[in-house]
């Protein structure tokens, strides 16, 4: 049993980190996510799970990280605001820790309209940064909003997100100064494909000393085919797939572009672990978690560093 | 303004069924500048009203009505004559206005004609935008006249999400980002210090706390 955030033993040990991301099933089976637990266990320090991403209902996040830890992975909660107010934010950060949970990421979450709940009542009672202070205070302090005691605080490593390939460009370092202000001690990024504008977004990060404040882990995501790559590039808001990588795509035989996919990201990792002010990645594989190991492997970060375990 | 938008004529139709007596009551303000529920509006509709009744054999009586303001009871009084008359009140107002006259006059069925939609302002003609969520709360000298909790979709607080791309909204991209105004114009202002400041949780008990919201007014009561 792990006392404390495997993942923050790996950061604080100066280690490179990987961390990867499972999607919850559409439904109520638990084998799912034991057989997508199965398959990372070993190859990342953490996994990531999402929160009714896009605005999807699936099975919850909360309930997917406690089976996660049953299986001896040390998962990171995601919480987005979107569905949520206060009192049930604050209620279920209590929840996860009691159940043993010990990193959490704080999102705002995708707009309701994307999902397969375009009439839901999008919530947004505190945003993430107001999420990512409260929760630090529940740590810290054993205050929750408001100012009233807690009988015992939340043990929980806390994260957010950042995306450098949004606009207003020079203002995503401002926002994620104010994300480590808050309270935010490590940030797992938008994936990258555009190394180029990463790299003056790092460059940024450094001038303002952040990556001394927070733990960045750059945020990878293999592409399926040159079609997923397109896909991307023009439909979803926040993602800079360049020309190079689509042409690059397009320019491998169908039946190899999930080969290139995985070449694309492993190179992506090689440069990310050469940067200065990143600290480690965050492997994306949507719906495709059985490639991570493999990723993990030609990236020479197999195998993850022991840490230290009560 | 408040602004609002006519109901499909179905709609109206299936809650006007029972009646064959309708008074059609328009409002001169903000639905008449919205070019929803002012006169013009009041006259357009009773007209459909009949020409439909009589494509389906059917008679009715629509007289036709517009008053100041549907909110306000000294104007709704000029109602009074005339309701009784009546089967049916159509009210052209918007939520307020079909509430206020249905309290002073509770005998007489009111349905309303009108979807009431936001608070907003003519950005040009034939063009509304909401701008205002009435929170309670004012905090538009902290962020250059943009309201974040209504012009952002997520109604944040602490700069945009992720979704910010050339300036528009990734949810609605015929939208401006809220927040891509708010830096641009806090930076000309020479107020970027602003946007480095962490704003706590909002007071929505201002906007929700304790349902229906009053203000009351000591000063302005004393001479009724």
């Amino acid at each position: 049993m792990k006392a404390e955030s495997n993942l923050k033993n790996v950061l604080t040990q100066h280690n490179f980190a990987v961390t990867a991301e499972c999607g919850p099933p559409k439904g109520a089976d638990p084998v799912v996510i034991q057989k997508k637990g199965d398959i990372l266990k070993g190859y990342v320090d953490s996994v990531n799970v999402t929160d009714n991403q896009t605005g999807v209902v699936r099975l919850s996040s909360m309930a997917a990280c406690a089976i996660l830890r049953q299986e001896g992975l040390d998962p990171v909660l995601q919480m987005v605001t979107r569905d949520r107010n206060r009192i049930a934010l604050q209620s279920d950060v209590l929840g996860a820790s009691s159940l043993g949970i010990r990193n959490i990421l704080c999102l705002s979450g995708d707009h309701q309209s994307f999902g397969n709940q375009p009439q839901a009542k999008g919530v947004f009672d505190i945003d993430s940064i107001q999420f990512i202070q409260a929760v630090r205070r529940m740590r810290d302090e054993g205050l929750i909003i408001g100012g009233e005691k807690l009988s015992e605080p939340p043990r929980l490593f806390i994260g957010a997100v950042a995306n450098p390939f949004a606009d207003p460009f020079d203002y995503r370092v401002v926002r994620l100064g104010k994300k480590a202000a808050a309270g935010a001690e490590f940030i797992q990024t938008q994936c990258i494909y555009n190394l180029k504008r990463f790299a003056e977004w790092i460059r940024q990060v450094r001038d303002r000393g952040l990556d001394r404040k927070v733990y960045i882990l750059g945020g990878v995501t293999p592409l399926k085919s040159a079609r997923m790559a397109e896909y991307m590039s023009r439909q979803v808001a926040g993602m800079d797939v360049p020309d190079n990588i689509i042409s690059r795509m397009k320019g491998v035989d169908p039946k190899d572009q999930r080969r290139e996919g995985i070449a694309i990201a492993v190179e992506t990792i090689m440069a990310l672990k050469y940067m200065e002010g990143v600290h480690g990645v965050h492997i994306m594989a949507i719906e495709w978690e059985d490639v991570v190991p493999q990723i993990v492997e030609e990236a020479g970060l197999y195998p993850r560093p022991e840490t230290s375990r009560e | 303004m408040i602004t609002a938008e006519r109901k499909p004529l179905a709609e109206i139709k299936a809650m006007l069924a029972p009646y064959r007596k309708i008074l059609v009551v328009g409002c001169g303000t903000c639905v008449a500048e919205c070019a929803s529920g002012g006169e013009k509006e009041v006259g357009l509709l009773a007209s459909a009203l009949r020409m439909d009744a009589q494509i389906e054999g059917r008679t009715i009586e629509a007289h036709e009505m517009t008053i100041d303001r549907q909110c306000v009871y000294e104007f709704i009084d000029k109602l009074t004559e005339a309701v009784g008359r009546y089967d049916v009140i159509l009210s052209l107002g918007c939520g307020a206005g079909v509430q206020a006259v249905a309290e002073v006059f509770p005998k007489t069925p009111v349905v309303p004609a009108l979807n009431t939609t936001f608070i907003g302002e003519t950005k040009e003609s034939g063009l509304w935008v909401e701008n205002c969520r009435a929170c309670g709360d004012c905090k538009l000298g902290y962020f250059a006249g943009v309201c974040p909790v209504t012009r952002c979709a997520k109604g944040l607080f602490n700069g945009p999400c992720g979704g910010s791309k050339n300036g528009a909204c990734e949810v609605d991209p015929d939208s401006p980002c809220a927040w891509q105004l708010i830096v641009e114009r806090l930076d000309s202002a020479g107020r970027s210090d602003l946007l480095e400041a962490i704003y706590p949780p909002a007071d929505w008990s201002k906007q929700q706390g304790k349902g229906p919201r009053k203000i009351v007014r000591e000063d302005q009561r004393s001479e009724s």
